[in-house]
């Protein structure tokens, strides 16, 4: 990175109280920072002054094109969305319905301009990865070399998509640490960067410039149109873009499955950047714990307040409480059919995030 | 078919009504033999000690010294010294077990007799080994007198069975608790589903059907040098003999689930399976799917399927029928019909833990468990299931529980010539 970054032990900006709740000792922030353990960053260098009265949210123009990625040798593809840069107020103000503390402070973010899947990663591209025989082909190119070679999940002692379905159905119950290795394995198979999303860019993209609660307004009655949630989902999980899009053309940000970010998830995690200055980027990089990560948008199971643009959830060991071996799988939850991811992909990588990968070596939900 | 009355299918719940009564008449009998079973009600400490120390075998350690206040893992054992090498380290090493693990190397004891030194050194032994090992294991745990949990299945042939169903009426004179691991009858959602159906939300059963159909599952490349035991024990899900096919190993849990509903066991099975996908040497000799027509009491027919076949509409569950409704277990426990009602969702428990808390308690409170029927019946289903599918003959129960089949090689030894069976061929026998 360009500049030094702000570890939230160096940052004077943000509330005393802000180590509560989570299970990091303060030292280890200063100490371990090198290591990248938990740290806050300004992702695109440091933190600029936020010019109060500033007009937000800011959509900058866009500067890329919306593209679809076929994934080679197969016929398997899948819509990227261009997505602008801009600045928003991150979290919900205090008086909207529904919302958690975990939502708040509100924060202003910057983001820099990415594409993100118009839909969740279906098994149709994920069973690629998984590297089932039927689509096992030999290595042609270097790039199908290297991604042959990113390391690939055991088998599921089960049936991995619980009940809901394959074709055109969105993953689930698949670990944080599996949806960064498809991302990674992905990338290989591409030639380009994709990845999670940060949980700043999800909202941003969620929002897709509005600053009410869902990215269609505030009334919950219309959510059915754009959403399977509790009321509609009848239990499952459902084929992805049947529902309205939101405003910049996404599918599903709110409901079907909840979507993996690549932040740790802490409560107090907006408490950790300064209110009254815009930080670029904004994310609390994932480390080699299993728990916890972000999860966002809301699933099938979830009712509408839980599907809010800013509705925060942490993943907890109760995903995988029937895992019965130990050490448990890294790859796949037990608990967990309502969750999934979508990629997103940069246009101009954040330094700090330029060759990120799971550091994810095993699971202990004991510990 | 089995004439005499059938108490197999009866529920955890009700065997303890009726074993607080026996069981207390049969501590009363044998007070002298439970002097190394625990005092009642106390917290004494209990050993546990594992054999088979693979993730599962591990796991269940893990879950069984949680059981309690307590209870530590103080013996281990495994045909493999790097199999028990690494569980022993997963072990020591976690944190949530601190305090909970005393295995010295003098407790840790390695090879095909492993067994017996790792019985000797506890009060409860945990199985966790190839399934064909466990008629064994299970003779000698309770002819030595100490609880048990054992993992599912309990058996692969007719043979091992005929020895477990022993052991359970001996482990009934003696006290003794036996806790397996069919975990579902410990789950939550399971136990509130039974305790609906069996309390007539459904009528008058019908018919029932259930599935375990998944992809592929691991195996073990087969490095120079390596024998033919210990290539076939390292890849043991492929071989009869170790597994009983994936029907026993596996689907044997969704067969539970049916004798659990139906309080029952099939009296005859007619079914058809085959090798179509996985053919590979590297997979051994078992099938990679079956379909199972069985016909249980007053008519009931249940259809069951398991196929271990990627990308393949995959399925597990039960379903279960009656005159006024239906009840399936995914996605999410529910019951459509007269008496809908649905699991709520996030309220379950964590069964393979649950199981280990009963187990504890049963000891601790004097008032047995025994599993071992109901379990080794769910075996003998999915075996008499196999049996005609390796034959394609309608197979009856007693057929199956009397057959002199004994898929066990004679003089077990490391350096054995084991060739692999060939692959069964339905009307070969005729």
């Amino acid at each position: 990175m360009t500049t030094p970054a702000r570890s939230v032990s160096e940052g004077r900006h943000t509330n005393p109280k802000r180590q509560r709740g989570t299970r990091i000792p303060r030292w280890r922030f200063g100490l371990v920072w090198p290591l990248g353990v938990a740290c806050l960053l300004g992702l695109s260098g440091a933190v600029i002054d936020w010019q109060r009265g500033r007009r937000l949210p800011q959509v900058d123009p866009l500067t890329h094109e919306s593209y679809t990625e076929h994934i080679s040798v197969t016929q398997v593809k899948f819509d990227m969305i261009a997505i602008p840069g801009g600045s928003y107020r991150m979290g919900s103000p205090p008086r909207e319905g529904g919302r958690s503390n975990d939502e708040g402070p509100q924060h202003p973010v910057s983001v820099r301009p990415f594409w993100m899947g118009q839909c969740e990663v279906t098994w149709d591209e994920f069973d690629l990865y998984l590297d089932r025989p039927p689509n096992r082909k030999r290595p042609v190119t270097a790039a199908a070399k290297i991604a042959d070679a990113v390391t690939r999940p055991t088998p599921s002692y089960a049936d991995e998509t619980f009940g809901h379905g394959r074709e055109g159905i969105p993953v689930l119950s698949i670990s944080h640490h599996m949806a960064m290795e498809y991302c990674r394995w992905l990338s290989a198979k591409t030639g380009k960067t994709y990845r999670l999303p940060t949980e700043a860019e999800w909202e941003w993209a969620c929002r897709a410039g509005t600053t009410s609660a869902y990215s269609f307004g505030d009334d919950p009655d219309q959510l059915g149109e754009y959403a399977w949630f509790e009321k509609n989902s009848e239990e499952l999980a459902h084929k992805v873009g049947q529902k309205k899009p939101n405003p910049w053309g996404l599918h599903d940000m709110h409901g079907n499955v909840a979507e993996w970010c690549l932040d740790h998830y802490f409560a107090d995690a907006y408490r950790r950047f300064p209110g009254d200055l815009l930080t670029p980027g904004a994310v609390l990089l994932p480390t080699a714990k299993c728990f916890s990560h972000v999860v966002r948008g809301g699933s099938w199971v979830d009712s509408a307040s839980k599907l809010r643009s800013s509705a925060r959830r942490g993943s907890d060991k109760t995903w995988l409480r029937r895992d019965p071996q130990l050490p448990p799988s890294i790859w796949w939850l037990t608990d967990a059919d309502f969750v999934g991811f979508r990629v997103v992909r940069p246009v101009e990588e954040y330094p700090e995030l330029k060759g990120l990968r799971s550091k994810v070596m095993r699971n202990n939900p004991l510990e | 078919m089995s004439k005499q009355p059938r108490n197999n299918g009866t529920s955890r719940r009700d065997f303890l009504k009726t074993a607080t009564a026996t069981g207390a008449a049969a501590m009363a009998a044998n007070l002298t033999l439970l002097q190394n079973v625990h005092a009642q009600g106390n917290n004494d400490m209990l050993r546990v000690g594992l054999i088979g120390c693979g993730g599962r075998g591990t796991g269940a350690a893990g879950q069984c010294v949680r059981g309690g206040p307590n209870v530590k893992l103080w013996a281990m054992g495994d045909a493999f010294r790097d199999r028990l090498d690494s569980a022993r380290n997963n072990l020591m090493n976690n944190a949530g077990l601190r305090g909970r693990i005393d295995v010295p190397a003098e407790r840790c004891f390695v090879g095909l007799d492993a067994y017996r030194q790792v019985i000797a050194n506890c009060d409860i032994v945990c199985l966790a080994t190839p399934p064909g090992f466990r008629p064994l294991h299970i003779q000698a745990t309770i002819a030595a007198r100490k609880h048990l949990f054992t993992e599912k299945p309990v058996g692969v042939d007719g043979a091992g069975i005929r020895t477990v169903l022993a052991a359970f009426a001996e482990a009934n004179q003696r006290g003794l608790s036996v806790v397996a691991g069919t975990q579902r009858r410990y789950q939550t959602s399971y136990l509130e589903s039974m305790r609906r159906i069996h309390g007539g939300d459904l009528g008058t059963i019908t018919s029932a059907r259930c599935y375990w159909n998944q992809g592929s599952l691991w195996h073990r490349a087969r490095t120079p040098g390596m024998r033919d035991l210990e290539w076939q024990l390292r890849n043991w899900l492929y071989f009869t003999w170790l597994s009983g096919d994936h029907i026993v190993e596996q689907h044997v849990h969704n067969l539970d689930v049916i004798n659990w509903a139906t309080r029952s066991h099939p009296d005859r099975a007619m079914g058809l399976g085959g090798r179509q996908v996985r053919t590979g040497p590297e997979f051994g000799h078992i099938f990679d799917h079956f379909a199972i027509d069985y016909d249980y009491p007053n008519g009931v027919r249940v259809l069951s399927m398991c196929r271990q076949i990627p990308g393949c509409a995959n399925n597990v569950s039960e379903a279960v029928t009656g005159t006024r409704g239906t009840w399936t277990s995914s996605p999410g426990h529910s019951i459509r019909g007269e008496r809908a009602w649905t699991f709520p969702r996030g309220t379950d428990n964590e069964p393979y833990q649950a199981e280990h808390v009963a187990l504890i308690n049963s000891i601790r409170n004097s008032r047995p468990i025994n599993d071992l029927q109901n379990v080794a019946h769910s075996t003998l289903t999915a075996i008499m299931g196999r049996m005609s599918a390796y034959t394609g003959r309608v197979v009856t129960w007693d057929q199956a529980l009397n057959s002199t089949e004994n898929l066990m090689p004679p003089n077990l030894a490391w350096d054995m010539a084991l060739p692999v069976p060939p692959v069964a061929v339905p009307g070969a026998g005729a």
